[in-house]
């Protein structure tokens, strides 16, 4: 098995000499640190059941790092707590204090080992890939955290990372910059803190809260914040590595024991991804959205709907989310294009309505540029993503709308009172998919016990949910519809299907597909270096066409 | 000079008819033709050659007449970009990415390795996402009382951009209608990845929240030091433009929509009180204020709104950037020195030095530049003598015939300036070289 940049002959002439595991001395070589950079792929031959039971492993904690990231704020010690706990279980060496290097060889190994066994699954498409970085980073962030000081200059020392922190006279001088621009620190505390001076870019995340004092340039981080530019540093350096792996891995489809398991792999985290459901393309009639908008869509969608409704325009957020949304509930692009037609020229002529944004609507559902087949926003996607500003109405509601405004919005849709309060309780504990969710028994009369194991991850499952719902269907397969991901291995996908043997064999030649065409471009809004999203941008750039 | 400008143009307004659309066929032509600044134009673009291919792999695009668009224009040179407008008098260019590979040929190439690599940082500031805190105004519409909002934009990002990201190369320009673009053009900027150019978007962004959050600004107990420096300048023009201007708190409805941002009850309902009682805008801000400052050192409760007036300033005066139009590195801008289709004025750029005494509406537009051309020629025909010689070599510059002058020679300033730089780095490498 070849993790690196991959050339096949490589591989095949390097084999002999390959090692199987090492011995003594070498083994404490191998991994000079428990926390690991990445930066060498392993070379080792591994069987491939082991393969296997690794990658899962992997994913099971991937998973769960991310469902604890759903259900707790981040760095807070609930979150904290709940992360040690769970991977304790699952990854002892994510949180293990103790250091006895040769215990601890093979839980390093299979750390290595199994990072990059989940690049090459996850390398193969924008939502793969960002999935898996936001999974490897939290839980990279986490571990970073747990080491102490001694610790963490080793660990930046074996991984060639050189932080000089400034001179005494330069924070002296500064002090007081410091202490406004940097998270809780105050100017008796800067004096026993040591600063880093590095290019801004260097620490991104800080520069984005504006949680850090900038001059000329340069970030001046204090200590506290070091985890920061070092998951910055470790984010650029594995959104560069996949995106090597990615072009490297058509390679890897001759091979037809490995590709059907990676396959299997990366579709364990998206189950459904809404995108490409023929079976249900053109079920929806046009006259049915206004009344669907009030009973089926979840409220993201509802407030898009009135908000197109009544301005006949949305901005670029609005109609990235709900053109996709609409995709994904079976719209087909015949019935998209009429829709956003008919709303928007009501504002103006249709010539230019045809110019500017029929082109993407058609671009949404793959049929221009590069044809790549966008899938709908998850709930992780619009929650944490771009922050809707003056004039917008995407996001989620229960993220980005004013608590008190929430509550009469809720009381206008006639939820109860008490329903209101158990609502705006999960909001202020950051729970927005919880509260979503309660709003979703709340409007369908479910009793909470009928589906326990509810978990809303995509406006468009709670969309499919509520038409199973109205059509009685839900019955039959009670409970079994929401308990997507709470395990690696159930999948929303296989659920759905589940009794039809041969759905899921095609719906693994279509994710193969779809990972054919996405090997092909390298797509991403967030973090590829030299790698841009060049046909969302198109959509962007006609977008630039209507302002001014 | 700027009064000179003035005078002419105070002049020519009464004898010139306004624009209209449906001359820019008739006028574009000449533009092109006479005016438009190639020449610095390409000296800006071409970077001083110091990257290879840079020029050529620049992507623009086209909007010709009826919207039709054209992506993925290239020109290996002035001579072949000159001839192009010039044939194809485009209503609007677009300035894009520098591709690997000529724009032009991206069919030829295999879509994965046609890349867009590098592009100038910009900004793009546009009077309609202030809406909700214009009182004058909606949508493409501006006038004097909220042009100010771009004054203070230009002045807030500009300093950001120099003082805290060290960018030295910043050109700022009219969009020709409702807004103001910024060109960074440092290499560091031209080189930055998506995310980094997200984050310094979303580093100058603070008032946020859409149509669902009353209030838009959240300040920390601590003020970053670039928060505290735009509370300066929003503060240099916060009593002629909100209070007089604006009238923000002119009437019930103005002050109740101000007030709502404050999050604590007693002392909202205290500011309430304050606005009955005073009898216009700037006193009430003022005895609100003093009393804030009063009340302040009291109640702990009060406390947790210790910023609210500044909140109050930055959501009604702080730059709203378009932070998609930041984020893609192909995200294509329309360039300097296009006309605008609808009010036939020139994207020019504007000295941020000087953004107090730009006005938009003394922006030349282009049936007002050709007739100053036709003017000054006709004025200063060369006698024309017996035994005709060939027209003297060193012809005028026609851009120095009209209003257009000031502009370009804020154009100039900006590229000189890099080429400055340039030269050193170019010294640099060749005294590397002779270095025995
Ligand atoms: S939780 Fe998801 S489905 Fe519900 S409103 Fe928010 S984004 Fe929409
Ligand atoms: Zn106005």
């Amino acid at each position: 098995m070849e993790f690196g940049k991959g050339k096949r002959e490589k591989s095949q002439t390097g084999r002999k000499n390959r090692q199987k595991r090492l011995a003594g001395d070498d083994r404490n070589k191998a991994y000079k640190h428990r926390l690991q950079f990445y930066s060498i792929p392993p070379t080792e031959n591994i069987s491939l059941s082991e393969f296997e039971e690794m990658a899962i492993n992997r994913l099971k904690v991937l998973k769960q790092v991310e469902n604890i990231g759903i259900k707790f704020v981040k760095g807070r010690n609930d979150y904290n707590d709940v992360m040690e706990k769970e991977l304790r279980k699952l990854m002892p060496i994510a949180v293990s204090q103790h250091h006895k290097d040769e215990d601890d060889y093979d839980a390093k190994r299979k750390d290595h080992i199994s990072h990059f066994i989940l690049r090459l699954a996850y390398c193969r498409s924008e939502e793969l890939r960002r999935w898996f970085i936001a999974q490897e980073l939290d839980l990279f962030r986490f571990r970073f955290l747990q080491e102490n000081k001694e610790s963490i200059t080793s660990f930046l020392q074996a991984n060639d990372l050189h932080y000089k922190p400034i001179s005494e006279e330069e924070k002296t001088d500064k002090a007081r910059k410091f202490s406004n621009s940097s998270y809780g620190i105050n100017e008796s505390v800067v004096t026993h803190m040591d600063f880093y001076k590095v290019p801004f870019t260097e620490a991104l995340d800080l520069v984005k809260g504006r949680k850090v004092y900038l001059e000329k340039g340069f970030a001046y981080v204090p200590h506290n914040d070091l985890v920061s530019i070092v998951v910055s540093a470790f984010r650029a350096h594995l959104s560069h590595a996949l995106a090597l792996t990615a072009r490297a891995v058509p390679s890897l489809e001759e091979d037809n024991r490995l590709l059907p398991m990676l396959t299997n792999i990366s579709k364990q985290y998206l189950g459904e991804d809404y995108s490409n459901k023929n079976s249900k393309t053109g079920s929806i009639a046009l006259e049915d959205i206004d009344s669907l908008a009030k009973t089926a869509y979840p409220l993201c969608m509802r407030q898009l709907h009135s908000a197109l409704r009544e301005d006949h325009h949305l901005k670029h957020g609005g109609r990235q989310q709900y053109g996709l949304f609409l995709k994904g509930i079976g719209l087909t692009m015949e019935q998209a294009l009429k829709f956003w037609r008919t709303e928007f020229s009501k504002k103006m002529d249709g010539d230019k309505f045809e110019k500017q944004y029929a082109y993407n609507i058609r671009h949404s559902f793959g049929k221009e540029g590069k044809r790549v087949n966008y899938t709908p926003y998850s709930c992780m996607k619009i929650i944490m993503g771009t922050q809707p500003g003056p004039g917008d109405y995407h996001g989620c509601p229960f993220r980005h709308t004013d608590v008190k405004l929430l509550k009469q919005r809720l009381a206008s849709y006639k939820i109860p009172a008490q329903g209101i309060e158990q609502i705006a309780d999960l909001v202020k504990g950051y729970h927005y998919q919880l509260a979503c969710t309660k709003y979703f028994e709340l409007t369908h009369n479910i009793d909470k016990d009928e589906v326990s194991g509810l978990s809303l991850q995509h406006p468009n499952q709670y969309f499919d949910a509520s038409m199973d719902i109205q059509s009685g269907k839900l019955k039959e397969s009670k409970g079994g519809r929401f308990s997507q991901g709470n395990n690696a291995s159930g999948t929303y996908n296989s659920q759905r299907s589940s009794g039809t043997q041969s759905s899921s064999q095609s719906q693994m030649s279509n994710t193969q597909q779809s990972a054919n065409t996405s090997t092909a471009t390298i797509v991403d809004e967030e973090g590829w270096d030299n790698f841009t999203g060049e046909d969302m941008e198109k959509l962007d750039s006609s977008v630039a066409m209507d302002t001014s | 000079m700027v009064t000179a400008r003035a005078m002419s143009e105070e002049k020519t307004e009464v004898v010139r008819p306004s624009y209209s659309p449906d001359e820019l066929p008739e006028y574009l032509p000449v533009y092109y033709k006479r005016l438009f600044p190639y020449g610095l134009y390409y000296r800006w673009l071409n970077y001083g050659g110091v990257q290879k291919n840079y020029f050529c792999n620049r992507e623009f695009s086209f909007t010709l007449k009826d919207d039709v668009y054209i992506r993925y224009q290239s020109f290996s040179d002035q001579q072949e970009m000159e001839k192009q407008i010039q044939r194809q008098c485009p209503y609007k260019i677009d300035i894009g990415a520098v591709f690997s590979h000529k724009p032009k040929d991206h069919k030829t190439v295999k879509p994965t390795a046609f890349q867009a690599l590098e592009k100038e940082l910009v900004f793009d500031i546009d009077m309609t996402d202030y809406d909700d805190v214009r009182s004058c105004c909606q949508g493409a519409d501006i006038c004097a009382n909220c042009w100010p909002l771009m004054r203070m934009a230009i002045k807030i990002v500009d300093a950001a951009l120099g003082e805290d990201f060290g960018f030295e190369h910043r050109l700022w320009v009219y969009s020709g209608r409702r807004g103001v673009h910024c060109w960074v053009a440092d290499e560091a900027a031209r080189k930055l990845s998506q995310n980094a150019r997200s984050a310094v978007a979303e580093y100058l962004s603070v008032v946020k929240g859409g149509e669902n959050k009353l209030r838009k600004v959240h300040l920390p107990e601590n003020i970053h030091p670039s928060i505290v420096r735009a509370i300066g300048i929003v503060g240099q023009y916060f009593d002629d433009y909100a209070l007089e201007k604006q009238d923000i708190l002119g009437d019930k409805d103005s002050w109740q929509k101000a007030l709502a941002v404050i999050p604590d009850d007693k002392l909202r309902e205290c500011a309430m009180k304050i606005m009955e009682e005073k009898k216009n805008s700037k006193e009430r801000w003022y005895s609100f204020k003093k009393e804030h400052q009063a009340l302040l050192n009291g109640d702990a409760n009060i406390r947790k709104s210790r910023h609210c007036l500044q909140e109050i300033a930055l959501q009604y005066c702080y730059p709203r950037l378009d932070v998609n139009v930041s984020k893609g590195i192909n995200h294509l801008l329309k360039s300097p020195f296009c006309v605008h289709p609808k009010t036939g004025r020139v994207c020019v750029p504007i000295d941020p030095a000087h953004v107090d005494s730009f006005d938009p509406f003394k922006v030349p537009d282009i049936n007002q530049l050709c007739q100053e051309i036709d003017e000054y020629d006709r004025k200063n025909k060369p006698e024309i003598t017996e035994g005709d010689q060939p027209p003297p070599k060193k012809r005028m510059k026609d851009y120095k015939k009209t209003s257009l002058l000031e502009s370009i020679e804020v154009f100039e300033k900006f590229v000189t300036k890099m080429e400055k730089q340039w030269k050193g780095k170019l010294l640099e490498i060749s005294d590397q070289k002779g270095d025995f």
